[in-house]
């Protein structure tokens, strides 16, 4: 069987993952200290974890409805209000999923026709342009600059659109970057949104995780409730990755074309980990607080720590990246990544992995203790100095 | 700021005012000013290390005793904590809610020693009405700390996006 003929094409036009090499250089390296992991290094709260525990005892092993429990979607909505004051029917417009990246994807096959194009402000998650590209879709490029600190700009954005325009996927605050856009930025966005009449993917998982400034839902400005499609999950804030538990909220009718997508894929999400969720939302704000502090600590001393080594970071204002320009040591990000790796056993990811106007950053995520945090630093600063 | 730069070195008693600073954002001589007037006040009462026992082999046995407390007018509960409190066998006493009136830790060196102690010099308080000793077997945690063999390793994938 000649494999490579079978396949379909569409995977063939996913490009290779660009960390997948590091995989291999990694198993190579001993002492290895690494900054470039994308989840929290808390384990999920405990009365979170005995919840479920519970839960399994009293015998909840059965499927939901395909929307997910309805206890959860109320607690969802009431909390979404809550936090983001953004109001939502738990009956018809929100869609429990495993994970946001199930729901990405469940939009973008629910929404993309053949040939539509979908908007993505570069650095971006990694798995915005495959999901699209799977879809049908073509993923169209915005690339944003550290002078902007990374935040998309209406300029930018108009100067990409065409008659194919029909999605634009936005992700803060941001991974790669920390980046975050405030009320009045979105609403220059939304402003364009409206204009070109786009359909908007808020990909709002880092929601919870801003120091200081407040984060805004895209879905909370005027107008853009009916054209957006707002995602959230329990990943991030609530340490509670491997549990893969996410949703997305939007109006009814793609709610309901989405969840036909998923009712025949995914059936729905683990009973178990829905119940999870509902302990965190319930009783989890306690234990959200303390490790947001704790990032909060630890984003203060990466970013001295990166800027006093002469590595120049603005200063992330969510999520848990911090996003170095390396530029001036004269390497491209993936030989400084490679040769970090090799020569200090640090790892951290090259800005290109994210896109193109990553080139000549790293990501550094500070969801580490602040020990491997300061370790690695005089690592990184001992490397600096040799090269 | 106060409460958070006491969270901070109630955590960890050696944190230099540099790092606090960087932590909370802050300036170094504000928070060395802070702290200096915290321990003038004596919130910070003492800067000590929270030390696992259990780790190193010693003759010590920590007891606490629930004791209570015969009132006696013009004789409150602080008093009778004074007189508690004084002797050096005592690591801590505090003031209770529920079935009894305080509670009182005692060192010693042996199981024997501390009965003893109880029976000579706790019982004998005029106002003490009654003790239950308790001896400690082994400590799972304190003041926030696991204590336990080893550290966990973390078992996160080393690179994910």
């Amino acid at each position: 069987m000649n494999w490579e003929e079978v396949i379909a094409p569409r995977v063939h036009q996913v490009p290779p993952s660009g960390i997948r090499k590091f995989f291999d250089l990694v198993s190579e390296v001993d002492d290895v200290i690494s900054l470039g992991v994308g989840e929290p290094d808390f384990v999920t709260p405990w009365h979170i974890r005995e919840a479920s525990f519970y839960s399994l005892e009293r015998g909840d092993t059965m499927y939901t409805s395909n929307y997910g429990l309805l206890e959860l979607r109320k607690e969802i909505t009431k909390n979404l209000k809550a936090n983001y004051n953004v109001s939502y029917t738990p009956e018809e417009e929100v869609l429990v999923t495993v994970g946001v990246s199930e729901a990405l994807d469940l939009a973008l096959r629910a929404l993309v026709k053949e040939g539509d194009e979908v908007i993505l402000p570069e650095p971006c998650y990694v798995s915005y342009k495959p999901s699209t590209i799977l879809a049908g879709g073509r993923a169209v490029k915005v690339q944003t600059s550290c002078e902007n600190e990374f935040k998309l700009t209406a300029e930018d954005l108009e100067r990409v659109i065409s008659e194919q325009s029909k999605i634009l996927i936005l992700c803060y605050p941001n991974n790669p970057t920390g980046a975050i856009m405030e009320r009045d930025e979105l609403l220059e966005i939304a402003q364009v949104v409206k204009e070109h009449d786009l359909i908007v993917l808020a990909d709002e998982i880092y929601a919870e995780l801003t120091y200081g400034k407040e984060h805004t839902s895209f879905a909370s400005l005027p107008g853009m409730k009916e054209r957006t499609i707002l995602f959230n999950g329990f990943s991030k804030a609530y340490a509670m990755t491997g549990w893969r538990i996410g949703y997305a909220t939007a109006p009814k009718p793609i709610i309901q074309a989405m969840m036909k997508i998923h009712q025949y894929t995914m059936l729905c999400a683990p009973i178990i980990s829905q119940k999870a969720a509902l302990e965190a939302l319930r009783n989890g704000r306690k234990e959200v607080d303390k490790m947001i502090d704790a990032y909060n600590q630890r984003k203060r001393v990466i970013t001295k720590g990166l800027n006093d080594m002469g590595l120049d970071c603005f200063e992330p204002q969510g999520a848990f990246y911090a996003f170095p320009s390396i530029e001036r040591t004269g390497l491209s990000s993936e030989e400084f990544a490679e040769m970090l790796l090799q020569e200090e056993g640090v790892v951290v990811i090259p800005g290109e992995v994210f896109g193109e106007s990553g080139r000549g950053f790293i990501r550094c995520s500070y969801a580490s203790s602040l020990d491997n945090i300061y370790e690695a630093l005089t690592r990184i600063e001992r490397f600096i100095k040799k090269i | 700021m106060r409460s958070d730069i006491l969270k901070l070195l109630e955590k960890n008693g050696k944190l230099a005012a540099e790092e606090i600073a960087i932590r909370l954002d802050l300036a170094v001589e504000k928070v060395e000013e802070v702290i200096k007037q915290l321990e003038e006040d004596e919130v910070i009462v003492n800067y000590c290390a929270l030390v696992d026992w259990d780790k190193i082999e010693r003759e010590m046995v920590t007891a606490l005793i629930d004791v209570k407390v015969t009132r006696e007018r013009g004789i409150g509960f602080d008093e009778v904590a004074k007189r508690i409190y004084k002797f050096s066998e005592v690591s801590s006493v505090f003031l209770m809610s529920g079935g009894y009136d305080l509670s009182v830790k005692v060192e010693e060196r042996t199981m024997k020693e501390v009965a003893l102690f109880v029976a000579e010099k706790l019982a004998t308080i005029d106002q003490i009405q009654s003790t239950a000793t308790h001896f400690m077997l082994k400590t799972y945690k304190k003041d926030g700390v696991v204590f336990k063999k080893g550290s966990q390793e973390d078992e996160r994938l080393v690179i994910s996006p």
